[in-house]
């Protein structure tokens, strides 16, 4: 158990490395062996790489995004501190791969379609729910309360369901952005999809590992605090600590 | 006789709701008749709007009848933020709102008084800044002027309704004013898109139906969620 995590971690460092090269390069050598990269795409040139980054970002931030909303709920209901600690970590690794989605997006966008940025549908309805999990982030930042996880619950479920709305009010809007390539009816390059695939994996592996660590040094701080706060409880008044004596008796003489 | 006594039993339960809801509700119209605090903020502030923009843009009649959907809503936006910020902060006073806490009084009549208090607000902040509208940008609708009316109060509820939930929540949290449009704002997307699109539409003489089913399933479906989850955030303190 103790190794799991190094383990993981290098596992994931293996596979991020094989992702990037065969993302980067239509062939690669390893040793003797030829393996089978994304192929060059006909138009667009070596642009589209950006690609194999950008759209599974978008599906990690997406699914972390849903395991916030889940989490959400079941604190709500169930009250269970976990929970709640899930809920963070979810959003804010969510906000960071949204964060990537958005920056390479319009990297990409550039040299297609000559704009940076166009008010798109699902360009748009990305923005509106990074917008949405920032101001989740904000109020867990700013509160005061001792309930931050309840307010922050709530939030997180009102931000969910304004998802659809967003989506179907940014619909009417003409799309710019690509077909979604799963689903959608577009084709695409069995070996780009293989590539695709590989990277995703790659990518949530990487997010649950993030995930993860953030997860125990949230937890690890929480004790930390709760053991500060008992702490202090236990010093009662009779037994304050000599220093503070001193400096009690000393503005008591000034005075 | 069971049953009877049962029926009696939610009648007058429903009695109570429905009393506590127009005490609450009264109660905050006088405060706000004999003051007058938030009505004078919020039309000062969507005149300077208005004005501001004007100078801004500079739009002949048929420019404002594009810009003036976005407008109108912009300025009613920002100005019912000045309402929805001294909801609660006015029960804060004299530990108003923690009595209301411990009192048997369902959490929800008090949340439905608050939305329909700035509801109110709101609407007449409306009614008042409309006519100044139409005369500085020299507004005339193609389209069925009454479908306005329609989107105006459904647009409102919108606002007032997620406003007075995420005001009750940005209480609990410090800067706590700044923090009002911050959560307010990304969820009310939408609503905000359907209602200037709907504006602008019906100003053009478009079509508005698609926009005006969108604010009534999000009045519906926000309206619900923040009654379930009221009672959780009123107590979480």
């Amino acid at each position: 158990m103790k190794y799991l995590f190094p383990i993981l971690a290098i596992l994931t460092g293996i596979l991020l490395w094989y992702a990037l090269s065969i993302a980067l390069n239509p062939v690669i050598h390893v040793g003797g062996i030829t393996l089978q990269g994304a192929p060059t795409e006909q138009t667009m040139g070596n642009v589209q790489r950006i690609f194999y980054y950008h759209v599974p970002s978008a599906w990690t931030a997406f699914i972390l995004f849903f395991i916030n909303f889940g989490a959400s709920i079941y604190y709500l209901i169930k009250r269970c501190p976990t929970a709640d600690i899930v809920a963070l970590v979810c959003a804010e690794v969510g906000v960071v791969f949204c964060t990537v989605v958005l920056v390479t997006g319009p990297i990409w966008a550039r040299p297609v379609w000559g704009i940076w940025w166009t008010w798109d549908m699902r360009l748009t309805s990305t923005l509106v729910l990074w917008l949405i999990y920032v101001s989740y982030l904000f109020l867990r930042r700013f509160s005061s309360s001792g309930q931050t996880p309840v307010l922050a619950a709530a939030l997180a479920v009102l931000g969910a369901l304004c998802v659809p709305f967003v989506y179907f009010s940014i619909w009417f809007f003409r799309t710019q952005h690509p077909q979604p390539v799963m689903g959608g009816g577009g084709s695409i390059d069995p070996r780009m999809l293989h590539v695709l695939l590989i990277n995703w994996l790659a990518f949530s592996c990487f997010a649950f590992l993030v995930c993860w660590s953030r997860f125990r040094l949230e937890k690890l701080q929480r004790e930390v605090d709760e053991a500060h706060a008992m702490r202090s409880l236990m010093d009662e008044p009779g037994q304050s600590p000599p220093m503070a004596k001193a400096s009690i008796g000393k503005s008591g003489s000034a005075k | 006789m069971n049953s009877t006594t049962t029926i009696s039993a939610s009648s007058a339960k429903g009695k109570t709701v429905s009393g506590i809801t127009r005490a609450t509700l009264l109660k905050d119209l006088r405060l706000e008749w004999r003051s007058k605090d938030a009505i004078n903020s919020m039309l000062f502030f969507s005149l300077l709007v208005v004005v501001v923009f004007s100078f801004s843009f500079d739009p002949t009649a048929e420019e404002s009848r594009q810009i003036a959907g976005g407008l109108v809503w912009v300025a009613f936006l920002f100005a019912s933020v000045v309402a929805l910020n001294q909801t609660w902060a006015r029960e804060l006073r004299n530990q108003v709102l923690d009595a209301y806490r411990v009192s048997p009084a369902p959490p929800n009549s008090l949340f439905m008084a608050k939305s329909l208090g700035n509801f109110v607000f709101v609407v007449v902040l409306e009614m008042l800044m409309t006519p100044l509208f139409i005369a500085f940008y020299r507004l005339r609708s193609i389209g069925p002027a009454w479908q306005l009316l329609l989107v105006a109060a459904l647009g409102t509820w919108a606002l007032v309704v997620n406003g007075t939930f995420f005001a009750a929540m940005s209480i609990r949290t410090r800067s706590r004013e700044i923090m009002l449009p911050l959560l307010l704002f990304p969820i009310s997307i939408p609503a905000i898109l359907a209602m200037v699109q709907a504006t602008t539409a019906i100003l053009n003489g478009e079509g508005a139906r698609f926009w005006i089913v969108l604010l009534v399933t999000y009045d519906l479906v926000f309206t619900t969620s923040c009654l379930l989850l009221f009672e959780t955030v009123l107590n979480a303190e």
